[in-house]
């Protein structure tokens, strides 16, 4: 192969790098074979915490996965491929990520979802950035019991095109409607909600979608997956965009990712989603196909005008999504949603009934709820991890004022046996 | 082939979800409650198997085909490295956040804390953040870490990233993303971009310059030094691509040439899948002075040899929920510590080979628009073919109906017809040359009999799908 490269040596095919450009370091060890590595990998995920169970969500949930979710996304054939800029030799990634998309749809409420973003957090920001391109308007409105990591991201976002966001406190563990809508003004481009919120509390937004429509604002709704196989979907809500972290659709918790965010819209803004979108068409003899659409929105044709500058997704993560859907179906994802809130209100039965604990929430939750403390929630949280229970979310870091206040989330995957032993756990921490 | 909701049949379900073992609640109050159930398929676990199984077999992909994207890195990544990111499923990122919770992932955080150390020592940078989800996510995070320098200096009027026209459509989106300006420099006759263009438009308003190197034609940018000292002299910082890497690892590290922050793509490089277009991971690296700017929070390693997750106030906020895609993460830490120093320098001296055998044995047919030893991949131009009116998607085609995923076509746009070949250190000799024997065929068939090559692909479920019809339809979901 050299010689037909005409190079003396490997180290000539460099000669182009001068020598005052070359590395002055590369300080690494020396590799290992496979079976070492894992020695060392195994050693790492054995201290990761695995065996706490979690009452946390926090934007992140622990549910059941079936098997055949890690089993077709493990098919290498669609692992290994990338982007399907070749649509004939890619009709599986492209048939499925249309699937998903009419996934998502269908979950929301909405009539055009993209092909997956990065994460819920991201997927709240493109959203609003999203409506701002929309309504020509330069600022929004998020409500503050949106997940306090998410609004992070917006602010980063939004910051550097000097865009406002202007936060609304919540209302104990609620919306403050009638201030959401009050802050609504000529130059809002949107409003932003959660539901079910980071308090755990269920709402009903359709009050606020009209008169944000009034006011020429959008209304865009942060929501849980698994939620919605009971709670009331953006759509039916009027909302105009529907966003949320997709890693309870079959996505491992992992540490951290990858997971997906996903965003769908009414059809009419469609021209205006980020990112990739998958679109039916035909060939020549007219058999169906799909291929990615309206590209003329992305980076790589307008490049700094393009409505955002993602290229790759989490396609892996939301054929994941979507496996799990199909794998679930339309009756077993009701009944996993009904079983997470028959779950939660056991739990929140149980734990309300200690002594000097109450239920925060004033109005309906789904799996998640916020518990008043008589002691300092970081403390008690604390103490719980060393039984090897991780008991809630204290929300003093989030909320000032709210040290006392946990999350408390309950999936399907906890036992009655558990709930009971955390109940047992937390009364006697607060008695000692 | 159906759709899976096509193949829907009512109360049918593939998995059964637990009993419960709580009391049956009150029901869930009406008007909060969604009207009807989501219309998910319904179908039975082997249709679902069956049919996602179906599905993949439409793919080219790695495993089943030679695949020389260019751009993309698209190498072999060894099944090792899947099982090591399986490891941490049920690891709960949250657990690190709670108080006290930092000591039950000493795991997770230690691999996350060597992963940055060793992209710092591959790159040549001082720290390394691994919260950016995918390159192009990389590259606004270091714009805005950029932009956070500049305005804590008092010099936030610098309101303009220079992007070379051959960079990647990610640059100047991203730049414009985190609100800049773009002034995009054109590319040289030799293949770089314009240096007395740049200098010119080099002054006290830039922010920054970003540059992939080697550039998105395969070559190094001699003049990078230059480059970089030109912008540093104007009070402009330098960013860097590391979409390309995988050329130059144990070579060149972009903080040692004048570099001030970078990206590195470790779905590329670092033995990552791609996932059919994702999950990538796009880790920032930066020189000392921009450390205070990196995104919160900040994985610190203490003086009695722990981990802790600390808060980094002055940073740019979050950028993504938590510590990046871990998952990725953690293949591409097995993968760095698997190969170890000298096979990272293999790395990419095999894949320069590789790019440099496969140029030599295709320039014979193909136009090379600049003839000069290539790095990890080389660029020819369609434009002889174009005589007789074949077009480099005509090519690309015909590759697919010969069982190989074609190179990246079109790009980058400063070149006519583009075909972009980067085989990647990964192929045989056998493999490159049987993907050779079928793009010299091309060239002949161009003249001697172009119908094949206008008619492909033949072989494959569908043929050239109707992208303008798509747009127009605008049917991006399945009604019902």
């Amino acid at each position: 192969m050299l010689a037909v490269t005409g190079a003396g040596s490997v180290e000539e095919l460099f000669a182009q790098i001068p020598d005052e450009l070359r590395a002055k370091s590369f300080d690494l060890p020396a590799g290992m074979s496979e079976f070492e590595l894992m020695g060392i990998m195994k050693e790492k995920a054995a201290a990761g915490g695995a065996d706490i169970t979690p009452f946390i969500g926090g934007g992140l949930y622990d549910h059941i996965i079936p098997a055949a979710v890690d089993h077709l996304a493990g098919r290498a054939e669609f692992y290994t491929a990338y982007t399907p800029y070749q649509p004939e030799c890619s009709q599986g990634t492209l048939q499925a990520l249309y699937e998903y998309q009419t996934a998502i749809c269908r979950l929301t409420g909405m009539e055009a979802s993209n092909a997956s973003l990065y994460d819920g957090g991201t997927a709240v920001a493109e959203g609003a950035l999203m409506s701002l391109r929309i309504t020509g308007r330069t600022r929004v409105v998020l409500d503050a019991s949106v997940n306090p990591l998410h609004r992070e991201i917006v602010r980063g976002y939004l910051a550097s095109l000097s865009a406002e966001v202007s936060q609304v406190a919540p209302d104990g563990c609620g919306s403050d409607l009638a201030r959401l809508i009050g802050s609504i003004d000529g130059n809002t481009a949107a409003v932003i909600v959660q539901n079910p919120n980071f308090f755990g509390s269920v709402e009903d937004f359709s009050l606020l979608a009209a008169k944000a429509h009034e006011l020429g604002a959008l209304l865009i709704v942060s929501c849980y997956p698994i939620a919605l196989g009971l709670v009331a979907s953006p759509g039916e809500m009027g909302a105009d965009i529907a966003v949320g972290d997709g890693q309870s659709l079959g996505n491992p918790l992992s540490f951290g990712g990858p997971y997906f965010g996903f965003i769908a819209a009414r059809k009419r803004f469609i021209r205006n989603l980020p990112g990739r979108i998958v679109g039916e068409t035909a060939d020549k003899q007219g058999r169906r196909g799909y291929v990615l659409t309206l590209q003329a929105r992305e980076q790589h044709i307008k490049r700094h005008k393009a409505t955002s500058n993602i290229c790759s997704n989490q396609s892996l993560c939301a054929l994941r999504g979507l496996i799990f859907s199909a794998a679930l179906g339309k009756k077993g994802f009701h009944e996993l949603a009904l079983l997470n809130y028959d779950k939660a209100q056991y739990a929140r039965s149980v734990l309300s009934g200690i002594e000097g604990v109450s239920v925060l929430n004033a109005g309906a939750t789904f799996n998640e709820f916020t518990l008043s403390l008589p002691r300092e929630g970081a403390l008690v949280v604390e103490k719980l991890l060393g039984s090897g229970v991780a008991a809630g979310v204290p929300l003093g870091e989030y909320y000032p004022g709210m040290e006392h206040a946990i999350v408390v989330t309950v999936t399907e995957k906890r036992s009655k046996a558990a709930i009971d032993r955390l109940a047992a756990l937390l009364e006697e921490a607060l008695c000692s | 082939m159906q759709l899976i909701y096509e193949k829907s049949a009512a109360g049918r379900t593939g998995v059964r979800v637990p009993l419960s073992d709580v009391p049956q609640a009150p029901a869930f109050p009406e008007a909060l409650r969604r009207k009807e159930e989501v219309a998910f398929p319904e179908v039975s676990e082997l249709d679902l198997v069956r049919h996602y199984t179906n599905l993949s077999r439409r793919n080219f992909s790695v495993d089943t085909n030679f695949y020389p994207l260019g751009s993309c890195t698209m190498k072999y990544n060894a099944k090792v490295m899947e099982n090591a990111g399986g490891l941490f499923a049920d690891c709960h990122p949250v657990l690190a956040l709670l108080p006290g919770g930092e000591r039950l992932v000493q795991g997770p955080l230690s691999l996350i804390h060597g992963l940055e150390q060793q992209l710092a020592e591959i790159t040549g940078m001082d720290e390394v953040t691994t919260q950016p989800l995918a390159g192009a996510h990389g590259e606004m995070t270091g714009i805005m870490v950029i932009a956070a320098y500049h305005k804590a200096r008092g010099e936030g009027e610098r309101k303009i990233v220079i992007v070379p026209d051959s960079s990647h459509g990610t640059n100047p989106a991203s730049a414009a993303m985190a609100g800049y300006e773009i002034v995009t420099i054109p590319t040289a006759p030799y293949g770089d971009m314009d240096l007395e263009l740049y200098r010119a438009a080099m002054n006290g308003r830039v922010a920054a310059v970003m540059m992939t190197c080697p550039n998105t034609l395969g070559l190094f940018n001699p003049h990078i030094a230059e480059i970089c000292a030109i912008a540093h002299d104007a009070g402009a910082l330098t960013y860097y691509d590391g979409a390309n890497l995988n050329a130059v690892m144990g070579k060149v590290r972009p903080g040692d040439v004048g570099f001030d922050v970078i990206h590195v793509n470790l779905h590329k490089t670092f033995g990552t899948p791609h996932g059919g277009g994702g999950p990538g991971s796009g880790p920032v690296g930066v020189k000392k002075g921009l450390i205070p700017y990196l995104p919160t929070p900040r994985v610190v390693r203490k003086e009695d040899g722990s981990f802790s997750v600390e808060a980094h106030p002055e940073g740019i906020g979050r950028v993504s929920d938590f510590f990046g895609n871990f998952a990725i993460m953690a293949r591409a830490y097995a993968y760095i510590t698997l190969l170890g120093r000298e096979g990272l320098i293999e790395v990419s001296e095999q894949a320069v080979l590789n790019a440099n055998y496969m140029m030599a044995r295709l320039k014979g047919e193909y136009e090379l628009p600049f003839d000069t030893t290539c790095m990890h991949e080389c660029v020819f131009s369609a434009s002889r073919q174009l005589k007789e009116g074949v077009h480099a998607i005509d090519i690309a085609k015909y590759l697919i109906d010969r069982g190989f995923h074609p190179p990246t076509v079109y790009f980058p746009l400063n070149v006519k017809e583009a075909i972009m070949i980067e085989p990647t250190e990964t192929e045989s000799k056998q493999s490159m040359d049987a993907f050779i024997e079928v793009m010299l065929e091309a060239a002949r068939m161009a003249r001697s009999n172009p119908a094949v090559l206008h008619e492909a692909p033949i072989s494959t479920p569908v043929g050239r799908l109707d992208e303008t019809r798509a747009a127009r339809a605008q049917q991006v979901c399945c009604e019902g």
